[in-house]
Parts: C-alpha cells; sequence; structure tokens
C-alpha cells in the first residue's frame, strides 16, 4: 500500500514535468522568448538524438565523464590515504590542521591559472585540475572523520594490543566511513563541473568544448542537448555514488 | 562538514608550516635567483600584491567578483527561500515537484556559461544569473527540511489565531527556522564566491578571476599567485565572519541542529 503510494506520488511528479516541458514548447512557439536563446524543447531533443546517431556526443560523453572520474578517483586515493595519515595522528592535526582550514574556503577554480602555467593548455592539466579540486572535500572529510572517532573506541584497540595499522583499517576506517562518502560525493560534483571548465578552456574534446561551441555559434538546440547531458551525467553520478553508499553503510544501525 | 571539529589547540603550532614554506621559499629563491614565468619568490608575491592593492586594480576586481556574487547570491537565497517554505509548509507540492526538482537540479552549474553567455553576453548578468542558478538549490532544500520540522504546534497556534499566509510564514516559520536559514545562507555565500571566480577564470572578463587568468597570459607569476593568495583570504574571511555570525546570533544549538 504504501509503495503503491509512492508510486502514485512519483507518477503524479512525472506529469508534473511534463507539463513544464509543455509549457516550455508554449513559451517559445508563442514568441516570448527567442528560439536562438532557448528552443523548443522537440528541438533540443532531435539535436540529442541526431548528435547520438550521427554526431560525436557519444564520443564527447566519454571523454567527459572518463576525465571526471579519472581525475575523482586520483583524488579520493590521495585524499583518503592522505586524510588517514593525517587523522591519525595526533601532532599531524595540530600542525596542519589550521593550513588546511585555511585553504579549505579557496574556490578549486581558482588554481586553474596556476595549473595552465606549469602544464599549459593539455591533458594532463585538466585531470590536475579536476583531481586537485576534488582532493579537498575528501581529504577534509576523512581528517574529520578520523579525528571523530569514540575515543573508547582508541582505548578499546590499545587494551587490545592492536597495531596501528589495524587500528586504522579495523576501527578507523569502518567509523569515517560516512564522512569518507559524504567528501567523496562532493568530490563527485566539484569532478564533473572542473571536467567541463578545463574542457572550454584548453578545447580538449568533451561535451563542455562542444557546448561552449555549440553557443558561440549560435547552435542553441545542439547548445541545450549538451547541457540536459551534462544534467543527467550530474544526476546518475550522484545516484550511483548514493546506492553504493547504502550498501556499504548498510551495517549501521539507522536512527 | 566540519564544524565540530576535534576541539584540539593547536595555537602557534599551526603556523610553523605555513611560515616555513614562506620562508623556506624565499630562500630557495634567494639560492637561485632566476626569472620564472611560472613561480614567484613569496617577496616578490607580496610585493605584486601590495602593489595592486595601491593602485586599485585588485580593489576594482574585488569589487567586480563581490558584486557580481552577492547580487547573485541575493536572487539565489530569495527564490530558493521562497520555494523552500512553500514546499515545507506543503507535502503535497512538494511531492508533486520533485522530479521537476531533481532533474534540474544535478545541472552542473559550470555548463550553464555557455547558456548564460549566449543570453546575456560578456558582463555581470551573464555571471550573476549563474550564481544565482546555483544558490537557488541549496538554499531551496535545506529550508524546505527547516520548514517541514518545525514544531507542529506552532503552526497549530497560528491557525487559532485565523493567521492568514503572509503572517503565518512572517510571524512562525521565520522565526522558527531562522537558524537553519542562516546556515542555508552561509553556504550558499561560500558556492556564490566560488562560482563567481569559475565563471570568471572561464569565460567572464571581470573580476579576481579574469585578473588571475590575465595575470597567466602576460606571464606575470607575482600578480597570478597574489591573486590567488588574496582570493584564499577573502574566501577565508567571508566564512569567518559568517561563522562568528551565526554563533553569535543562533550560540551553539544552530550548528549542531544544522546537519541536513
Amino acid at each position: 500500500m504504501m509503495a503503491l503510494r509512492a508510486t502514485g506520488w512519483f507518477l503524479a511528479s512525472l506529469v508534473v514535468g511534463a507539463g513544464l516541458v509543455v509549457l516550455w514548447h508554449y513559451v517559445v512557439s508563442a514568441g516570448f522568448v527567442s528560439p536562438v536563446f532557448l528552443p523548443p524543447p522537440g528541438r533540443a531533443w532531435t539535436a540529442l538524438v541526431n548528435g547520438f546517431t550521427r554526431g560525436a556526443l557519444a564520443e564527447q560523453l566519454l571523454a567527459t565523464i572518463g576525465r571526471m572520474i579519472y581525475g575523482w578517483l586520483l583524488a579520493s586515493l590521495v585524499g583518503v590515504a592522505l586524510g588517514t595519515l593525517i587523522g591519525t595522528s595526533r601532532a599531524a592535526i595540530v600542525y596542519l590542521g589550521p593550513t588546511l582550514e585555511m585553504i579549505r574556503p579557496l574556490p578549486a577554480s581558482a588554481i586553474i591559472p596556476v595549473a595552465i602555467a606549469f602544464l599549459g593548455l593539455t591533458e594532463q592539466m585538466a585531470i590536475a585540475v579536476i583531481a586537485f579540486g576534488a582532493l579537498w572535500p575528501m581529504l577534509l572529510a576523512t581528517v574529520h572523520g578520523f579525528a571523530a572517532v569514540e575515543p573508547q573506541l582508541y582505548e578499546l584497540s590499545r587494551a587490545l594490543g592492536l597495531k596501528r595499522w589495524e587500528v586504522i583499517l579495523k576501527i578507523g576506517l569502518p567509523s569515517a566511513m560516512p564522512d569518507i562518502l559524504a567528501g567523496m560525493r562532493v568530490g563527485l560534483t566539484i569532478a564533473l563541473i572542473l571536467a567541463i571548465v578545463a574542457e572550454m578552456l584548453a578545447s580538449r574534446p568533451g561535451l563542455g568544448h562542444s557546448v561552449l561551441l555549440a553557443a558561440r555559434s549560435f547552435r542553441s538546440p545542439d547548445l541545450y542537448a549538451g547541457v540536459i547531458l551534462l544534467g543527467i551525467v550530474g544526476y546518475v553520478s550522484a545516484a550511483a555514488l548514493a546506492a553504493f553508499e547504502t550498501r556499504l553503510l548498510r551495517w549501521r544501525v539507522p536512527h | 562538514m566540519s564544524e565540530a571539529a576535534p576541539a584540539l589547540r593547536s595555537g602557534w603550532r599551526g603556523a610553523v608550516i605555513p611560515v616555513g614554506a614562506v620562508v623556506l621559499a624565499q630562500l630557495l629563491a634567494l639560492a637561485s635567483p632566476q626569472q620564472s614565468d611560472i613561480l614567484a619568490a613569496p617577496l616578490d608575491i607580496f610585493l605584486a600584491g601590495a602593489g595592486g592593492l595601491f593602485d586599485g586594480t585588485i580593489v576594482a576586481a574585488t569589487g567586480q567578483t563581490l558584486i557580481a556574487a552577492l547580487a547573485g547570491l541575493a536572487i539565489g537565497v530569495g527564490v530558493g527561500l521562497i520555494f523552500g517554505i512553500l514546499l515545507g509548509l506543503s507535502g503535497v507540492l512538494d511531492r508533486l515537484m520533485t522530479f521537476s526538482i531533481e532533474t534540474v537540479r544535478p545541472v552542473p552549474s559550470a555548463a550553464l556559461i555557455p547558456v548564460s553567455l549566449l543570453v546575456f553576453g560578456f558582463g555581470f548578468r551573464m555571471e550573476i544569473a549563474i550564481v544565482a542558478f546555483s544558490t537557488i538549490w541549496p538554499v531551496l532544500i535545506l529550508s524546505r527540511a527547516a520548514v517541514a520540522g518545525i514544531e507542529h504546534r506552532l503552526l497549530e497556534v497560528s491557525r487559532v489565531l485565523g493567521f492568514g499566509l503572509v503572517e503565518r510564514v512572517w510571524k512562525i516559520i521565520i522565526p522558527a527556522a531562522l537558524p537553519r536559514i542562516f546556515v542555508a545562507f552561509r553556504l550558499a555565500t561560500g558556492i556564490a564566491l566560488i562560482v563567481a571566480v569559475t565563471v570568471e577564470v572561464t569565460a567572464n572578463p571581470l573580476g579576481l578571476g579574469h585578473g588571475m587568468m590575465a595575470a597567466q597570459q602576460s606571464l606575470n607569476p607575482a600578480l597570478m599567485l597574489a591573486l590567488l593568495v588574496w582570493l584564499g583570504l577573502i574566501g577565508w574571511a567571508l566564512n569567518a565572519v559568517l561563522l562568528w555570525a551565526q554563533r553569535t546570533l543562533f550560540g551553539p544549538a544552530a550548528i549542531a541542529e544544522a546537519r541536513p
């Protein structure tokens, strides 16, 4: 009964969404908005289908996703490893904590000019920017996760005579996992944004570059097709990570 | 994420590593004094920053970035708050809008740069539009949760008193949800600065982001790095001021309560 009701509400909200698309169609065809700025939804859809069947949309999509995931995985590895080292050492937190907190509010995109100075407009620059930008939320979340472990658990591990790596693996990591996953979720959003920005700046083949070209040559259906596709990438990647998260954290007592 | 960060007191020890790094970089620069297109000595960075502050170029660029970020923030917070309160009050409306909101929300802000460029051209308006779009969502989601979490008896009281919608929102809902709405505002402010700088670095010839790109392209690493440090300071100061305001206005309860 509950499930049936939830499905009913979902269908109703789907109808509302469809209604908004219809509204979009009429706003454009009635001439309220110029089709140069906002194409009718039908033409954006056609551009999307044509882009896949005849154009290079599939390749560009894969290039952007590949860049995003590669940079994000790099950031996850480095972020969690460094975060573990810092979070499990009181001295490291005391000496490094304030520095990390100082750097945290720095906009990630501000390092793009620095990365360009070092690496030029290259693929390495794109990956470096994505990885560096996505690194911070994961690093800080991991440090926080390890620092927030119940002190009693550490006392217990001392009483059991566990080694440092055993403490990290058996006690620290499981209790820091929710924080780490939250950091990875934020990191993934940042990775997608920076992948798009890096493609635009360095003219690397990908969706970010193709939407910029579409806007420059006033091909608004292609532009909106790309934007819709990027929205789907954002949605699917976040949903996939959320599903993974619930599986991984199933052992936790819900509260 | 780590407002409740471990209460370890760093004191002077927190300054050892940054100060040490700056001193080391300066010594290295003195030991090998050649021109570089990529790096600059800390002293040169400081001089470039001080020069830009005195001749007004950095001040003007800072003003442009902050105007764009704050104008976008004002629009985003306004729209997000209106929809957040409406959806928080009406469960039916909330469920009906779920699909639409969840499909538009994940569109990455950077993907809207070309759209906004096409509609507005270069300038403040395109940047403000993107900042507004990006700040609507955190405010909408958090204020919706805040309003939906208001004690039901308060709403019953307002019904007994015969309040209309405007009075109910103004006298009951906003005061009750204010601590959590402020947290949303603080998060949105951080996002506004990040998005404004991103738009400037990518496309818009305005503000600090563009200043950094221009300094990089004219091979002036000292100015580029000075702007980077300056941006970090602005981000840090903005966050510190809002955290302080949150703590003095609402006390520590607001921070603990505001976990979405």
